[in-house]
């Protein structure tokens, strides 16, 4: 009757035979009476494959997507290139099917392929250390935080105005329980107000976290920061795009302890926020204070290379409450995903793909500034991102943009109600650029 | 067959290349003029540069070197690991679905929507709950939000001196992680002789300063707690919240319910329960399901329904926040979505029968040659303490895990829980064959003779596999941790 459920009649009376029992209920009958739910749950009939496919294409078919639409939203969530190898390679169902590869004798691959993540995401942000993935960018943030309160004395983290919203918003919930206060620096034309930061430090801050390329798309200059931290025994902390690190200094330049980042412009489709994955890495004296999963590279007993799971003693299986962080599963499929990205991109292809996005983007700052009715609001260097100023609410603005197809840019709110972040990947084709900047022109 | 034994960096030439991209025309846009010396990386990070045939290659041989649900056996206990059904992927990957922004205006997103909405209903109804957030990643992030809203729900009747949180001996190890990281201190209580919280231990350590107790129930030996409703009047009764660790709910969907339990938090892993790959470690997803006195303090935003569609709601002030990027690992939620659609009531409620029936028929198989520390009737997974007579042959529980390597099995959840010392626990879930749940105990039986006449044949297992045992402590004392060029190529 049920496709995945293998037992015939004759099974069940086979087992029922072994048991010494006649109604499967007798297997419930440890429930107490009153407990037993009594009757059908009320959420429907089981379905059909084909009536299946049919309501969910339906749903499907609600979303404005793919092909046709032009996306010029950012903001966390990126549309990037998907090689097609990726969709492809990441069915195979022994790396999709598998649990946590507790047994490394029967998981060298996944083993070898985080092996090979860690690698990667240790040459791209030059820090030393990285673990398997975190669940976000957002809650990667929050995780090093929570590190760095565990680390350093103090009560209180600083965080940059110029961070993306939801990353504040996720370090704030974790931080609220740590009771350690979360004090924001504030910005100076789209850049993280250096100065005042220097102000603000002081014993008490456990950590200073920016972003570069900052949510408006500004690359930051961080010359200083991480001294000025380290004088107060404080970490930097910085979130940074990993596309951007093929070209822009990278957090070991800027002397950053611990680097961390949303993964999913790394080959992850944007599917509505998730799953994506949150990279972390660390210098090598934070190594035993990182969270989650790390792969370790060993010997079995014939003393041919392997990779295991290593440096347990941090994680909540062996330590429980004294555990690093709570975190078990992660998203270990997206880092995958990401892996064979870097893959097949490599060193010049990252490279490439950087240095399109940020050309794109100048390009269509360029254009639409140049209708005369779409205003720069700063003219600092900017990375896939720029915010611009309009003549009337970016929200209002996106709402004519949608009549027309087209996905608009990141609507700010409050006194910056007429700003609107707009990005622009390698996918955006000088076409859809230019279409954009004359439907703009025709509606502002 | 030669193993291959490469690293993706190993095969790398100067000169390759694994993809193409439009050609570069936007002339007049120098990189050195868009960023200045002082924000440039020096030098380029060290990725591989490979062909595309190669990289297919490449990560098509390391796949054939993991097993997963779909190459066998998998009775990992605690971690259901049934069988991902392939509609679910089909459906996820709709272009529909993957290609759709998390911030596009909330009417063109309205199929996503609709979905979360309905996939919170059917969650509520299932565990019994009043609300439901689809936010958190995994199991132990629900964990996290469910324990960050006990705090929350204390804090705001100014009740702060509840800095306790309770955890049985045998909670999984990320329960009392959890309630570390909100700040609880933990208190712990003992099972009595029946596998069961210890209700007389329990009422010792009750008092005010008693934020909520952490359950899984079944618990993690696979056995319902009968004095459940006595425990939530206990905790209840002292002012504390229930929290229900969702870890084992493919043993009573349908049959019974966490929220009629007196559960007043309870989280679920999609990724077990509603049959969503495990992708060798993620991503999850831990639905949080709430009784109406904790909704305020759910993550924001919530899904709305109103009369012209669906919308996000992010006007919730006593909200304990925001616990990850966006929504929730939404492709997960769609799989997870798309069985409970093709399950139904009947279906989902025969899975647990089914899963309990051959659980307790593999229990039965395997007493007379393992030590069965809890002889009864058990859920969806049972514990065993090892091999009988194992002291005197110096055979372990990990010898015998090993030694069903070379029989083709998964080994079960080895040394958890903590309070069965030899611990083998097994969890064959519904999706298995009266068969193969007879070719695993064969084995079983067989490895316990061979215990016997030939101990050897267990203390060098695994021989069969690709790699033999590995050495964790050189892993952990010397740690290798990334690839470096120089010491590879010797």
């Amino acid at each position: 009757m049920f496709p995945y459920i293998p037992n015939t009649d004759e099974d069940v009376r086979v087992m029922f035979d072994r048991l010494g029992i006649s109604d499967v209920d007798q297997l419930f009958s440890d429930i107490p009476e009153s407990l037993r739910f009594k009757g059908l749950l009320a959420i429907g009939a089981p379905k059909s494959e084909i009536e299946i496919r049919n309501m969910m294409h339906e749903l499907a078919d609600q979303n404005l997507s793919g092909y046709g639409t032009s996306c010029f939203l950012g903001a966390g969530a990126y549309d990037h290139m998907v090689p097609a190898i990726i969709s492809s390679l990441v069915q195979r169902s022994e790396f999709l099917t598998s649990y946590t590869p507790y047994q490394p004798e029967i998981s060298q691959g996944t083993l070898q392929v985080i092996f090979e993540f860690q690698t990667m995401i240790c040459e791209l942000t030059g820090l030393a250390v990285s673990n398997a993935s975190l669940y976000d960018g957002p809650s990667a943030a929050a995780e090093a935080a929570m590190m760095s309160a565990g680390v350093n004395k103090g009560n209180k983290i600083l965080l940059s105005a110029t961070l993306n919203p939801e990353v504040k918003e996720v370090v704030k919930t974790y931080m609220r329980f740590r009771s350690i206060e979360v004090v924001e620096i504030p910005e100076k034309d789209g850049h993280t107000d250096l100065e005042a930061m220097k102000e603000m430090l002081d014993s008490e801050a456990v950590a200073v976290m920016i972003q570069s390329p900052n949510f408006y798309g500004v690359v930051e200059n961080l010359e200083g920061v991480s001294e000025a931290a380290h004088n107060q025994k404080a970490h930097f902390i910085l979130m940074q795009d990993p596309i951007s690190m093929a070209i822009l200094k990278t957090p070991a330049d800027w002397k950053a302890d611990i680097a961390i980042g949303e993964g999913q412009p790394l080959g992850n489709t944007i599917s509505f926020g998730g799953p994506h994955l949150g990279f972390i890495a660390v210098t090598k004296k934070l190594m035993r204070k990182l969270p989650g999963r790390i792969v370790g590279q060993t010997v079995d007993l014939d003393g041919k290379r392997a990779f295991t799971l290593t440096l347990q003693a941090r994680e909540q299986h062996i330590r429980r409450e004294k555990a690093t962080s709570n975190i078990c599963s992660n998203q270990a499929i997206n880092a995958l995903i990401a892996t064979i990205y870097m893959a097949t991109m490599g060193k010049e292809g990252l490279v490439e793909v950087a240095e399109q996005s940020a050309k794109r983007a100048a390009y269509l700052k360029k254009q639409l500034v140049a209708t005369g009715k779409v205003k720069a609001v700063n003219n600092r260097p900017f990375f896939r991102e720029f915010v611009v100023e309009l003549p009337k609410p970016a929200k209002e603005v996106n709402q004519a943009l949608l009549e027309k197809g087209i996905i608009g840019g990141y609507a700010l709110s409050g006194k910056d109600e007429n700003q609107m972040i707009l990005c622009a990947t390698e996918k955006r084709t000088k076409d859809e650029m230019d279409h954009l900047v004359r439907v703009m022109e025709a509606i502002l | 067959m030669i193993q291959y034994d490469q690293l993706i960096f190993e095969i790398s030439k100067p000169g390759r290349k694994g993809y193409r991209l439009p050609i570069d025309d936007f002339t007049g846009f120098e990189v050195s003029d868009l960023f200045p010396a002082e924000l440039q990386r020096e030098g380029k990070a060290e990725l591989p540069e490979v062909a595309e045939s190669q990289v297919v290659r490449h990560y098509t041989n390391l796949s054939n070197k993991n097993f997963g649900v779909d190459t066998g056996f998998y009775p990992l206990g605690s971690c259901t690991m049934k069988y991902n059904p392939k509609i679910n992927d089909e459906i996820a990957g709709l272009s529909g679905f993957t290609c759709i922004h998390p911030l596009q205006p909330e009417e063109s997103a309205q199929g996503a929507l609709g979905l979360l909405y309905d996939l919170e209903l059917k969650l509520a109804e299932i565990t019994g709950m009043d609300a439901v957030s689809l936010q958190p990643a995994a199991g132990a992030h629900g964990e996290l939000t469910g324990i960050m809203m006990v705090k929350a729900y204390h804090d705001a009747r100014n009740d702060t001196k509840r800095t306790k949180i309770i955890v049985p001996d045998t909670a999984h190890g990320t329960n009392p992680a959890t309630a570390a990281m909100v700040g609880f201190e933990i208190v712990e209580v003992p099972s009595d002789e029946t596998g069961g919280v210890d209700v007389e231990a329990l009422k010792a350590v009750l008092s005010d300063e008693i934020a909520g107790l952490m359950l899984t129930n079944p618990s993690t030996l696979g056995l319902f707690e009968k004095n459940i409703e006595e425990i939530a009047a206990l905790i209840h009764g002292v002012g504390g919240l229930l929290y229900y660790d969702g870890a084992n709910l493919n043993a009573v969907m349908g049959k019974s319910r966490p929220g009629d339990m007196g559960f007043d938090i309870v989280h679920l892993n999609l990724h077990k329960t509603m049959s969503t790959p495990h992708g060798g470690g993620g991503p999850g997803a831990g639905p949080v399901g709430v009784k109406q006195r904790v909704a305020e303090f759910l993550p924001k935003p919530v899904i709305v329904k109103e009369e012209d569609g669906y919308r996000f709601e992010y006007d919730r002030p006593l909200s304990i926040g925001k616990m990850k990027g966006f929504y929730g690992n939404f492709g997960v939620l769609v799989r997870a979505y798309t069985y409970i659609l093709t399950m139904g009531a009947e279906g989902l409620k025969k899975a647990s029968e089914m899963a309990v029936l051959n659980a307790n028929y593999m229990q039965a198989r395997l007493k007379e040659d393992y030590i069965l520390p809890f002889d009864t009737i058990c859920k969806h997974e049972f514990v065993l303490d090892g091999l009988k007579g194992m002291s005197e042959i110096e055979v372990t529980t990990l010898d015998v895990a090993k030694r069903l390597l070379d029989h083709g099995y998964h080994p079960p959840t080895i040394y958890f829980p903590l309070i069965v010392h030899n611990a083998l626990m097994i969890e064959p879930t519904e999706t298995e064959s009266l068969e193969t749940l007879d070719a695993f105990c064969d084995a079983m039986i067989e490895i316990a003779r061979e215990a016997k006449e030939s101990p050897e044949l267990l203390k060098n297992a695994p021989m069969n596999t690709i790699i033999r045992r590995v050495d964790e402590v050189r892993a952990a004392r010397k740690p290798i941790l990334r690839w470096v060029k120089e010491e590879n190529h010797g």
